[in-house]
């Protein structure tokens, strides 16, 4: 029986879908069984972040109406055998569906996967509601901004009164080492002292990310990138996992290991 | 009526005139000799007169009656009605004004937390989230949202907190906000409102037995 976690942030343009691609791509290279379900209705992306877009025949509200099976919907990853999407429909809205038909459809899955991770949209209205009403735990995602703080920080509150196993993990993403240092960005205790949930995990902001969704595969693939360790790290404590969270410090070359150790530096 | 009774008795105290009313007789007969006292002694000028009705229970109408009564004959007016007894609502509502409600959580943002008496948050209370009592407001962790102490008038309130961070305090019908500029918190400070400026002002807690002496006393509030 697996379990479905909801990953969400309240604030758009956070980072969900990225995190929901990867966190299922690094699952799935640990030997997962991992069905991701897309369910921002009307601006699907996830199916994009993975380069399957070509692939959707059928979508979630297809499934929910009716109109075909659970399996004829789900595209499988041109990579693995045991990644899914169930992909979200791009022509209808958020309305069309019911909390109740996500619980449904997730309590479907579940027998056949270890992991199902529910990419939330934006916002809190009936595309939340919906998202979160099918999942066991929740991941919130937010970045070192204030106003990302302040949404997730309202999502928490709101996910605090959803009945999950456990209160939600916080992943931060998009830090930026030297605006930490320089002070003009908040640095990972202050975000956690402030949300105060368990840290899962802290993503650096990385032009690797960038680069590999426009090109359709998931950063975790690649092997030596930092976001890709992180994901991967993300994974791991998810499988349960102690793995300690990552150094910023870039790697010091030679020559400054040998000034270290003369004393010059 | 020509026999003379002791239903009525006024006495000058401390506080003014105090006029104590039987509670064993009827409320006719008190309206009657009021009257009477009032015609017959012709209190002069315009003083401010408390009534002191003993173990009667008074309702708003005989509340009313009095008072119109008091107007009427005299100059006088009526400060304050007292009484030894209370209905059980205004004691119930008392005892909510100033008992302490804790809640052990963080208030984060867009979590508003109402509470009739004194709140005490065990947890945070982050930007964006707020706190409303019509009592004071206690938070034993960081104040870093809205506090609105005394939300039904009650200038005496304060609010504490063990760290002092927020967007804004009310107390009452005044507002102070953080300033434009960057600040940095302080730890356990608390809010009041200072009498002679008006204005909430900040202090450190160990003052505040100098400040508001009377903070926990239940008669100072409301009765």
């Amino acid at each position: 029986m697996g379990e479905s976690i909801v990953i969400t942030s309240g604030k758009g343009g956070v980072g969900k879908t990225t995190t929901t691609a990867n966190i299922g791509t690094a699952l799935a290279l640990m030997g997962q069984k991992v069905c991701l379900i897309d369910t921002d209705i009307g601006l699907r992306n996830l199916d994009v972040v993975l380069g399957l877009e070509n692939r959707i025949i059928f979508n979630l509200i297809d499934v929910i109406e009716g109109r075909c099976k659970l399996q004829s919907a789900l595209v499988k990853d041109k990579r693995f055998e045991c990644l899914h999407l169930l992909p979200a429909a791009q022509t209808s809205d958020k309305n069309e569906i019911s909390p109740e038909s996500i619980t449904q459809l997730v309590d479907e899955l579940k027998p056949d996967y270890d992991f199902i991770l529910i990419d939330c949209p934006a916002g809190i209205e009936q595309g939340y509601k919906n998202a979160v009403a099918g999942a066991d735990k929740a991941i919130v995602i937010s970045t070192p901004e204030k106003s990302s703080i302040r949404d997730a920080d309202r999502i928490i509150g709101l996910l605090e009164q959803e009945e999950l196993e456990n209160p939600p993990y916080l992943i931060i993403n998009r830090i930026r080492k030297h605006m930490v240092d320089s002070g003009d960005m908040l640095s990972v205790d202050e975000i956690v002292s402030t949300l105060s949930i368990e840290l899962l995990g802290i993503i650096l902001d990385d032009e690797d990310v960038i680069r590999s969704s426009h090109h359709g595969v998931p950063v975790a693939f690649q092997p030596d990138t930092k976001a890709s360790i992180s994901y991967r790290n993300i994974a791991r404590r998810i499988l349960g996992e102690q793995v300690p969270l990552m150094s910023f410090d870039e790697e010091k070359g030679f020559m400054t290991k040998v000034k270290k150790l003369l004393g010059m530096k | 009526m020509s026999e003379w009774n002791h239903y009525v008795t006024m006495k000058g105290t401390n506080n003014g005139i105090v006029v104590y009313l039987d509670d064993q007789c009827s409320f006719d007969f008190l309206l009657k000799e009021l009257e009477n006292k009032l015609v017959n002694n012709q209190t002069s000028g315009a003083t401010d007169i408390t009534i002191h009705s003993q173990h009667r229970y008074l309702s708003e109408d005989q509340r009313q009656t009095l008072i119109q009564l008091i107007g009427q004959h005299s100059e006088l007016t009526v400060k304050n009605i007292e009484s030894y007894v209370l209905t059980r609502e205004s004691a119930y509502e008392l005892y909510e004004h100033t008992t302490v409600k804790t809640v052990m959580k963080t208030i984060r943002s867009g979590q508003v937390h109402e509470v009739k008496g004194d709140a005490l948050v065990i947890g945070d209370v982050n930007p964006g989230g707020a706190v409303h009592a019509s009592g004071n407001i206690f938070v034993l962790g960081k104040l870093r949202g809205i506090a609105h102490a005394g939300v039904e008038g009650d200038e005496n309130c304060i609010v504490a907190a063990s760290y002092m961070h927020p967007n804004q305090i009310r107390i009452a019908s005044k507002i102070s906000r953080a300033p434009d500029y960057d600040v940095q918190g302080s730890p356990r400070e608390f809010a009041f409102i200072n009498p002679s400026t008006e204005q909430i002002e900040l202090d450190q807690l160990q003052h505040i037995q100098k400040i508001r002496p009377k903070l926990l006393d239940v008669f100072e509030r409301g009765l």
